[in-house]
């Protein structure tokens, strides 16, 4: 039950987001996301609401980082 | 996203797993505390990797297995009056007091439903204006602001048949009660997606009272291998801190809007815990703003029914990570997962379920 899992976000009416994963769709709601998501971001998803915006940025920031200290090609 | 599968990449995995056992100059017990993260280390194959002295704990992190004795009986009970009782799949099979399940009295005509949002059962509720739907309100700080934006819906809306049998439980303070209680950890790996809406201040005592290191981890099997390297490093400088290694997710100061809303429905009371009992302020209960939702007091539920432990079941040792489940004696014998006597064998996300599934 505690699965959340990132899902891209398709489209959004008020309160309510279309989301996909693997070809999936799904709606979930935006009650509580503290940072409202655009099109094409992604949101991790728990219980049918989206909880967090995926950081991009630090994902990158992160595969960085392991690129300079362990010499792999990840980005 | 292309950029997320880089988080399972195999070289990746590979060169965190030589920095781990570099680093490994003793044995490091550590405890996760999140039924995800029990099921990711055994999926990934990660715990078959792992170096010998590196001991990984379970600890009290599936909502389904720490759910008390006497909260199944509860909402067993429930399931027996006249409601729709909406619930989240996992407790279906939780056995309760002379081993009945939810899945045996919806045999026997009770009407519950399945749902996988608290939204879903409130969508129940709408659909159904002439029947009461109790929604059994289980799980973390990660579910439990869903509820309360549920129920905040409600009441804009002016809803009278929907209702919330509140059991959820907040993970800082069990993780206190364990320490107090003497368990033997190194260090933990700390629940991401709890962490999503606290934050990391919530665990800070960890370090500064306890001494020990912490780290928040994601799911992927190189966010967990670069979570423990983390703590073992830390550990072996010893210098405990509670890092955020999970930062794609989660910040320092978590998701203020969702603990804003948490807020605003729920607030602190002292929780039941399968097998380390009652807790001080780690359970969560609906503000008398918003009672009309609670079942407790609508449907008589002040006081849970008084039930004896499960007979012979060892669930609350292994919550508590004193013993692992294949020490149980009733592992893979009495207890499997197509009949299981407790609930750390019935959730997908209980270590015993998990240690059976990738070890037996
Ligand atoms: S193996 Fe079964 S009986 Fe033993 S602790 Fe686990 S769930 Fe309980």
């Amino acid at each position: 039950m505690c699965l959340a899992v990132p899902m891209e976000v398709k489209s959004i009416d008020g309160l309510v987001a279309e989301v996909e994963i693997g070809g999936v769709k799904n709606q979930v709601r935006l009650d509580i996301i503290d940072e409202q998501p655009r099109p094409g971001d992604y949101v991790i998803v728990h219980a049918g609401f989206a909880i967090r915006k995926l950081d991009k940025d630090e994902a990158l920031e992160t595969l960085k980082l392991f690129e300079k200290g362990l010499g792999l090609e990840l980005t | 996203m292309n950029l997320l599968n880089k988080f399972s990449n195999p070289e990746l995995c590979k060169k965190l797993l030589t920095l781990l056992k570099n680093e490994l100059i003793r044995p490091f017990r550590f405890m996760e505390v999140c039924g995800t993260h029990t099921v990711a280390i055994f999926r990934s194959g990660l715990r078959s990797l792992f170096p010998e002295n590196l001991i990984h704990v379970s600890g009290p992190g599936c909502p389904v297995c720490v759910t008390h004795e006497r909260e199944v009986a509860a909402f067993l009970e429930l399931a027996q009056k006249d409601v729709v009782l909406a619930t989240f799949g996992d407790l279906m099979r939780v056995p309760g007091p002379n081993k009945q399940t939810l899945k045996d009295l919806q045999a026997q005509g009770a009407n519950i439903k399945i749902v996988y949002s608290p939204f879903d059962a409130l969508q129940l509720a709408l659909d159904t204006p002439d029947r009461d739907v109790i929604f059994i309100g289980i799980g973390f700080e990660t579910t439990a602001p869903t509820v309360a934006a549920t129920l905040n819906v409600a009441r804009q809306q002016n809803i009278k048949n929907f209702f919330v049998f509140c059991l959820h439980k907040l993970v800082p303070p069990a993780l206190k009660a364990l320490l107090s209680g003497g368990v033997k950890i190194d260090g933990f790996l700390l629940p991401g997606h709890v962490s999503a809406i606290i934050g990391r201040g919530p665990y800070e005592f960890l370090s500064k009272d306890y001494n020990l290191p912490a780290t928040i981890g994601g799911f992927e099997p190189v966010d967990i291998l670069q979570a423990i390297y983390e703590l073992v490093k830390m550990f072996n400088l010893n210098q405990p801190a509670v890092v955020n290694c999970y930062s794609r997710v989660v910040k320092d100061e978590g998701n203020q809007k969702a603990l804003l809303m948490l807020k605003r429905v729920f607030e602190p009371c002292s929780a039941l815990w399968r097998g380390l009992g009652e807790i001080p302020d780690s359970g969560l209960q609906i503000r008398s703003e918003f009672e009309a939702f609670d079942a407790r007091k609508s449907f008589n539920l002040e006081d849970l029914p008084q039930v004896p432990p499960l007979k012979g079941c060892k669930c609350g040792d292994v919550l508590k990570g004193l013993l692992r489940p294949d020490e149980c004696p009733l592992f893979n014998k009495q207890c499997t997962p197509e009949s299981p006597v407790g609930p750390c064998m019935v959730s997908t996300e209980g270590s015993c379920a998990a240690y059976y599934k990738y070890l037996v």
